[in-house]
């Protein structure tokens, strides 16, 4: 197996009511990520996409094939790749598989959503369809939902009074909040307290609307390479040094691990076994805090923190710069924005550039990063860990 | 091979209020909802069982949102239910003001009836849902 870079990226902003189209988002940020890439658009062999629901959202399926023509890449394999919130962790990972075994020496991946577009409601409902359908979806199922579940099963479980696990929890939105004001690619470009959390609407007990990520509009894009092929286009190739992925059933299905996803674990564990490393050894973390209470399991997941642990992390300043584990210092899927397709790309976007030390001048680089995570949860179904290294 | 216990006939026994699932005959476990194989060994042999429809409430939520189309179920209490045969399934929690559930429903037993889902243009039809009341 071959050692495996990746090259330059694009990143639109994230952001509601984008008023240009899936295939010219992705699209734009695709030519970004070719032309740092020191590319043209004829050297990309295959291309890998994220795209959940453009269907619902656009009316449109198959961005993959029309936005390769859109910029050029004529007649390129492209495939899309659907795995709910994971969706651009599959693809990347995917891609990374097709350039280590030698098959292709430079593979495209990109990811792309407009979720805004459909408005809240049928967004819930789409989304919602990463649920099981007929078992779980009848009584009401939404994201919401099963992440406010894992959080009464959390305080039961680990014996933490609900007030403090809400204080924990609003402690994560506030951390991502501050970070994403230093992001210029964030959705949201607002400082907010413990307060604003913990007054803001109840979506679904006890899960307040500060307490869950935004639906989101945008794209991104990055280039894998051979190694080979990345010492003659660049002079700070990031390596994939781990992968992992891993699937499990229906929430109630997976009872004998709640609130720990299991899959997780396994994708973890992957990861860090093929890396060589364990989690003392990553410097940044990126990982899913689709709701606060989702980030706190991450980070236990990932094996930061004991399990019980985390909230109290956030709260003592351990995810920050200068932390123990730095995590989302891009602010989050909270803060950041979370357009679904498009999420996994943008985590390892970040990563990357974490590790060639381009976040200084954004007043959120964590010095002498050597090793970043990325970690993607798609519905109740979908772990995807990758590790990138900066040699 | 065929699923000895599919939904359409998990949800028509449930329509009766009759909560049905598979018993492992290798190794004893129960799976509930169904599934082809056994939850635990993976195996293929299995029996249809009915099961008591009782069990405690081990983790809920309130929700004060819902999906296109069902915004007039809100509130909506949505509970996970361990069944006394093991598994957990989902289902709603109902003869109880949703807006004053607390932590202290958690281990409270239940006992399982039904509500039909009658579908939206997304689900292929309808679809029974266990829907919990407190066992007394």
């Amino acid at each position: 197996m071959r050692r495996v870079a990746v090259l330059g990226g694009g990143h639109s902003k994230f952001c509601f009511n984008s008023p240009k189209t899936s295939v010219e988002m992705l699209s734009e940020v695709a030519m970004d990520a070719i032309i740092e890439s020191n590319l043209k658009p004829q050297d990309i062999q295959a291309i890998n996409v994220g795209n959940v629901l453009g269907d619902f959202s656009e009316g449109q399926g198959m961005v993959q094939s029309f936005f390769a023509n859109d910029i050029g890449c004529f007649n390129v394999p492209a495939s899309r790749f659907e795995g709910a919130c994971a969706s651009g962790s599959l693809a990347l990972r995917d891609a990374f598989i097709w350039v280590a075994s030698g098959y292709y020496d430079i593979v495209m991946v990109g990811g792309v959503e407009r979720a805004t577009a459909m408005g809240t409601a049928l967004a819930t409902r789409t989304f919602a369809m990463f649920g099981d359908s007929r078992y779980e979806f009848p009584a009401g199922f939404t994201f919401p939902a099963a992440f406010a579940l894992l959080a009464h099963l959390y305080a039961d479980r680990y014996r933490i009074p609900l007030e403090r696990l809400k204080e924990q929890m609003a402690a994560v939105s506030v951390q991502s909040h501050e970070y994403g004001m230093k992001n210029p690619n964030a959705q949201i470009h607002k400082l907010i307290s413990k307060e604003d959390v913990l007054n803001s609407f109840m979506v679904t007990t006890p899960i307040q609307l500060q307490d869950a990520c935004p639906f989101s509009d945008g794209a991104a894009a990055i280039i894998l390479a051979s190694e080979d092929v990345a010492k003659k286009l660049t002079d700070k190739p990031v390596y994939i040094k781990g992968i992992g992925q891993s699937s499990s059933g229906k929430l109630s299905s997976q009872y004998k691990f709640l609130p720990r996803l299991r899959a997780r674990e396994l994708a973890s564990e992957q990861a860090y076994k093929m890396a060589g490393l364990t989690p003392n050894d990553i410097d940044v973390c990126e990982l899913h805090d689709c709701f606060s209470i989702a980030a706190i399991i991450a980070a236990e997941g990932l094996g930061f923190f004991e399990f019980g642990k985390a909230g109290e992390a956030w709260e003592k300043g351990e995810t920050r710069l200068g932390g123990k584990i730095p995590i989302n210092i891009s602010g989050g899927l909270k803060a950041k924005g979370h357009p679904i397709g498009a999420t996994g790309i943008s985590q390892a976007y970040e990563l990357t550039r974490q590790l060639r030390g381009l976040m200084v001048d954004q007043g959120r680089q964590v010095d002498g990063a050597r090793y970043g995570l990325m970690d993607t949860l798609g519905g109740d179904g979908v772990l995807v860990s990758i590790i990138f290294a900066a040699e | 091979m065929e699923y000895k216990l599919t939904f359409k006939d998990y949800s028509k026994a449930l329509k009766k209020d009759k909560l049905m699932g598979l018993k492992c005959n290798d190794c004893g476990n129960v799976t509930c909802p169904p599934m082809m194989v056994c939850h635990a060994c993976a195996g293929t042999n299995q029996e249809v069982i009915e099961l008591a429809g009782t069990g405690k409430i081990v983790t809920f939520t309130t929700s004060y949102i819902n999906s296109e189309g069902r915004e007039g179920e809100i509130p909506i209490t949505i509970v996970m239910v361990e069944l006394d045969e093991g598994p957990w399934i989902m289902g709603n929690l109902i003869d109880i003001d949703p807006r004053t559930i607390g932590m202290d429903i958690i281990g409270k037993r239940v006992r399982l009836g039904h509500k039909v889902f009658p579908g939206d243009k997304y689900s292929a039809g309808d679809a029974a849902r266990p829907v919990f009341s407190f066992a007394v």
